[in-house]
């Protein structure tokens, strides 16, 4: 689901034909029929943005016919768990979860927590909003305070233990529901159901695969909570063959969230301090709890080891390790709100390292306008993308609305190495490092980043040399003394010495460390990345370990290394049962050997190596000593996996369906429309079409989606200016049914323009059948599909899709909305120049957008007496415009 | 050429003779594709990469000749070793040594001057310490030491940065490291998008 992997994963995707072909049956539940559907045993078209409902539905189905699998779900969930008596649930509260401030749009988390479980020092509040919770809080879940002493009823049967609170929540997620929010018949979605649930079990898996088709939402997160929930609730989680399988969409995307360009991480998901955190102490603290298990709790050991990376012999235990030199956040600093700041007037310089935000971003206008209110912009790349090029090619130019010879901003493009012209480590979608050789030196002025970086760090360093002011200490005491290769003054730093010191050193010795589990906090060990430690274990490269496949076992230990400790699969402890034992011989991937004492098996065991599967911690125990031998889930608080999470998500401790910020359709379920936590920006630059309550919405009436082909890459400057690719897709298409097409008169291969309140762009026309409208609740939805690769440069060339977007984020994530949206389609182009302002502006006043639309996100009525059941009120579609309202949703792009 | 070098010269002949009896290899090639060599056998060394453009990371090998204007990339295929990709790779992957060869690709430093309507070359050396003057402009201007209650802040909001997921990790490692220590915390990547 939100993915179309044969498409943008193509070679990753002989892996599904294979299975397929021994016998595995193949689902793809996606708005659009596409090289992936025609692949699968079955394609189940649903109405973009409405997946939660869908996977609610599977979930309630599960539920409702006892269909999890049990002996897992009790033993390794937090479903016995009890929730404390605080807690109110959508049902309750027409559609929100009990903590919501209205004036903030933000949740207050605390009555969300365990029974017993100390609830963690709730920030909240605007803080809280403009902070990105789920990665502030890194990758293994927020902190509890206890992990041991959690209320539970094994037998599952308390009403506020989790399990009930599940079923519960997820009651009105009936098929007639999801028939009427999604589209999806009866039969096909119990096609869904039966399939997905008979690959349960000790005998059987189901593997889940989503890409940005779920993440670019403005519930992204809870799109994969949802998932996820369904797989514990089958059992698939940290076994063979299962997984919530994330398919990123560049080489090393995984990579930079690891080892992060951002904003609110530290490198290994420790997160960016902030203004709360006096000191190191402060810090750690917010991060884990005094007594939770797993190895979070050893952030101290993961935090000091950075510091020590980072600033050397300067970071003694004296000085708290130099914790002061690190800058503080105090909200949203995130892509889309900097973009903003720079339009305000509050940015001076901007580094595009390898990115053409004007073309590859959400609302392109917002970031070329941003561009051009710089003092100097600085792009390195391997061509000239557009990116460098806004004061004379973008489409802004043509609208008057930028004119090079009064735009200040000053430019410097740097031309950069390719990937064959150094060396270093990418991270591929499965957590793999898999190290490059160089094969031949760069021309003329291209280098490295690493280069790049490496001088301009070294060229400050030496300027500053002899301050005395405060704010230099940090880049003068920094460790910038990385081996280099090559003479003269600009030699090129040597990324094998980077990976080593991210992997780690052993102060004392000088050796180089095999795993996290050597990090210590007393200043002698220093490591860059604590996730990455062991990928010099022993002194070898292991990303760089190239066994054939031919040579070793099909888990292939061999090639390259997967991080954390070379572990293949996650949590691999679930592959046996609560006493150790595989849980069939077919599914056999890890477990306990008695007379060794010790986890062994097929895979790097994901457990400390000799706790036995009976062993009891003692109450109050702490770290990775407090787990349990049946807490596979080594990096959450409390060692279980959470169907319900009792903190670190921001929008609820369990997926809803909300309507997409853009939406033709209401909310069915609650009186909540939207997700009541999204991130809106009401800015006259950054307008919303309007979804109900709002009236108007019927100028956009047809449901918008993006997303990738095989043959371009993302904001296209890898691929457009290449003449094989440029030649396979030469042109920027619309994709819309037969339907639609009779209904706005468009042509086959003719031009047709898109428009939304924020752009309109020109497109050939694709009528197909790929695309199908949807009935549901009495209406006919249309969805209007576009690949995004174009923008004015490159060998083909064609306006830029993401212009149609407007920003609105994901309040865990901060990631935009852009795949779903609505518009308008019509035949011929689009009007240019001047023109095509006014004729956005027209649109505008007939929609009755102003700055205000879109911005109220409380809709529920938490006072209106009839919100204990499914709302009995189906929305009328006499006064509703009945004609077509369209969507779509879908894969590509992070 | 005699008579019977004539008949063992055709290619049914040989299909029914030797080993390729389906005709479709060796039976079927005429002298002339046979003198033909792949691009590659004239490669002074292969190096082991990986494809640059999407997350599944298939395994590349380059195949690297020089000439008289010097080294170049002759071609890029799939490695055939790889557990992930086993040799394949997509339109992109096959694509990628035009991607790394093609005349797209930019060799000098390029300067748009403030109101600039072109662009003018620079050498390296002074487009870097150009640079340097105005990040430390930047910082300066955009420098908050604490925020309104006094608490303390350290960092600044003048400078940002966006970078692409082809980044090495390594260069990521150092992207944060320095602008961290400069106190620049605009710090992002495509992850977030
Ligand atoms: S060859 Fe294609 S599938 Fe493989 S990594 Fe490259 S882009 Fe992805």
């Amino acid at each position: 689901m939100g993915s179309n992997m044969a498409e943008a994963h193509p070679v990753g995707f002989q892996w599904v034909m294979e299975a397929k072909a021994r016998g595995a049956k193949v689902l793809h539940v996606d708005p659009r029929f596409t090289r992936t559907s025609a692949l699968a045993d079955k394609h189940v078209p649903l109405r973009a943005g409405s997946d939660i409902a869908f996977l609610g539905g599977v979930i309630n189905h599960i539920l409702s016919n006892d269909l999890d699998f049990r002996e897992y779900v009790q033993a390794y969930t937090n479903a016995p768990f009890l929730v404390g008596e605080e807690f109110a649930d959508t049902e309750d509260l027409d559609g929100l979860f009990s903590g919501y401030d209205p004036e903030t749009g933000t949740y207050d988390t605390s009555t969300w927590q365990y029974e017993n479980g100390f609830p963690e020092d709730s920030v909240e509040g605007e803080r809280h909003r403009e902070q990105s919770a789920g990665e502030q809080h890194g990758s293994g879940g927020p902190k509890l305070e206890s992990g041991t002493g959690i209320a539970t009823d094994e037998t599952l049967q308390h009403p506020r233990c989790v399990f009930q609170i599940l079923k519960r929540h997820f009651s009105r997620y009936t098929p007639e529901m999801v028939e009427r929010i999604c589209g999806v018949s009866r039969e096909d979605f119990l096609e869904v159901c039966r399939a997905w649930t008979s690959a349960s079990g000790r005998e059987h898996t189901a593997a889940l695969v989503y890409s940005v088709g779920w993440t670019q939402h403005s519930m992204g997160a809870q799109y994969i909570r949802a998932g996820a929930i369904i797989q514990l609730l089958l059992g698939n989680i940290g076994r063979p063959g299962g997984g919530v399988l994330a398919l990123r969409g560049h080489a090393s995307i995984q990579g930079s969230t690891d080892i992060p360009t951002l904003y609110n991480l530290l490198p290994g998901y420790l997160p960016m301090p902030d203004s709360r955190h006096a000191d190191k102490r402060d810090y750690v603290e917010s991060i884990r709890g005094t007594h939770q298990k797993g190895y979070w709790h050893n952030a101290d050991d993961y935090i000091v080891s950075l510091l020590k990376e980072y600033w050397g012999d300067a970071a003694t235990e004296e000085n708290d390790y130099r914790f002061d030199y690190l800058p503080r956040i105090d909200g949203d600093h995130g892509t889309y709100r900097t973009v903003m700041d720079m339009i305000d007037g509050k940015v001076f310089g901007y580094f595009l390292l390898g990115q053409n935000p004007a073309v590859g971003s959400a609302h392109g206008r917002l970031q070329r306008l941003g561009m051009a209110n710089l003092d100097w912009l600085v792009v390195r790349d391997l061509t000239m993308i557009e990116s460098a090029e806004f004061w004379r090619n973008a489409p802004e130019i043509e609208t008057g609305e930028i004119v090079a010879e009064q735009c200040r901003t000053e430019v410097f493009f740097f031309p950069a190495a390719s990937h064959v012209e150094k060396e270093g480590t990418f991270t591929q979608t499965q957590r793999m490092l898999q190290w490059r050789d160089r094969a031949l030196e760069p021309r003329g002025d291209q280098r490295s980043e690493l280069w790049f970086i490496y001088h301009l760090g070294r060229i400050l360093r030496s300027e500053l040399a002899g301050s005395t002011d405060e704010r230099d200490r940090p880049l003068l005491d920094l460790a910038w003394d990385y081996r280099t290769e090559g003479d003269g003054e600009f030699p090129e730093p040597s990324a094998d010495d980077v990976l080593r010191r991210i992997n780690g050193v052993d102060l004392t010795t000088g050796e180089l460390l095999d795993s996290y589990q050597q990090l210590t906090s007393d200043g002698t060990t220093a490591a860059g990345c604590w996730i990455y430690s062991g990928v010099y274990a022993g002194g070898v490269n292991h990303a760089r370990n190239r066994t054939a496949r031919t040579e070793q076992d099909e888990t292939a230990l061999e090639w390259g290394w997967a991080w954390p400790a070379n572990r293949r699969v996650l949590y691999n402890r679930a592959s046996a049962d609560p006493q150790g034992r595989p849980w069939s011989e077919r599914k056999k991937l890890v477990w306990w050997d008695a007379e060794r004492g010790e986890w062994t098996g097929h895979d790097v065991p994901d457990f400390p190596k000799t706790t036995p599967p009976e062993f009891e911690p003692e109450y109050g125990e702490s770290g990775p000593g407090a787990l349990a031998g049946d807490d596979p889930f080594i990096m959450q608080a409390d060692g279980k996996a959470w169907l319900f999470a009792p903190s670190g998500v921001a929008d609820g401790p369990l997926p809803t369906h909300y309507e997409p910020h853009e939406s033709p359709m209401p909310n069915l379920l609650y009186g909540q429309q939207g997700n009541p936590a999204r991130k809106v920006y009401g800015r006259e630059d950054n307008p919303s079409n309007p979804s109900p309550p709002e009236s108007g919405g019927d100028v956009f009436p047809f449901v918008f989606t993006a997303a990738r082909l095989t043959e371009h890459h993302t904001a296209g400057g890898m691929s457009r200016q290449l003449a094989y690719l440029s030649e396979l897709q030469p042109a920027l298409f619309v994709e819309v049914s037969p339907q639609l097409a009779a209904e706005r008169g468009l042509e086959n291969l003719d031009w047709a323009h898109v428009v939304t309140s924020r752009a309109a762009v020109d497109a050939r026309v694709l009528v197909t059948e790929r695309m199908r409208p949807l009935r549901l609740d009495g209406r006919v939805v249309h969805q209007v599909w576009m690949p995004y690769h174009w923008g004015p440069s490159g060998k083909v060339d064609g306006d830029v899709v993401n212009d149609l977007l407007g920003v609105v984020l994901d309040p865990n994530t901060m990631i935009q909305e852009s795949k779903v949206a609505t518009c308008d389609i019509r035949p011929g182009r689009r009007p240019r120049g001047r023109e095509l302002l006014d004729y956005l502006a027209e649109y505008r006043r007939r929609a009755g957008v102003t700055v205000e639309t879109g911005t109220h996100v409380m809709t529920a009525d938490t006072t209106a007496s009839d919100t204990t059941g499914p709302r009995a009120t189906a929305p009328d579609a006499t006064t509703q415009d009945a004609t077509a309202q369209g969507t779509t949703d879908r894969e590509e792009d992070a | 050429m005699g008579v019977s070098d004539w008949i063992r010269s055709w290619p049914v002949y040989r299909q029914l003779t030797g080993a390729d009896r389906l005709g479709r290899g060796d039976a079927a090639a005429s002298p002339k594709s046979r003198e033909r060599e792949p691009r590659t056998a004239d490669a002074d060394r292969v190096a082991a990469s990986v494809c640059p453009y999407c997350a599944v990371g298939c395994a590349q090998n380059v195949y690297v000749g020089s000439d008289d204007a010097g080294e170049r990339v002759l071609q890029i295929e799939g490695n055939p070793d790889s557990p992930v990709s086993r040799g394949r790779l997509c339109p992109k992957g096959s694509a990628s040594k035009q991607l790394v060869t093609g005349d797209h690709r930019e060799e000098r430093v390029l300067y748009r001057a403030p109101y600039g309507t072109e662009w003018q070359e620079l050498d390296l050396p002074t487009a870097m310490d150009m640079l340097a003057d105005r990040v430390l402009d930047a910082r300066r201007k955009g420098w908050q030491e604490t925020d309104a209650d006094g608490k303390p802040l350290r960092r600044t909001q003048g400078i940002a940065s966006l970078g692409g997921a082809t980044l090495d990790n390594e260069e990521n490692y150092l992207i944060k490291k320095l602008f961290t220590a400069l106190g620049a915390v605009q710090i992002e990547n495509q992850a977030r998008i």
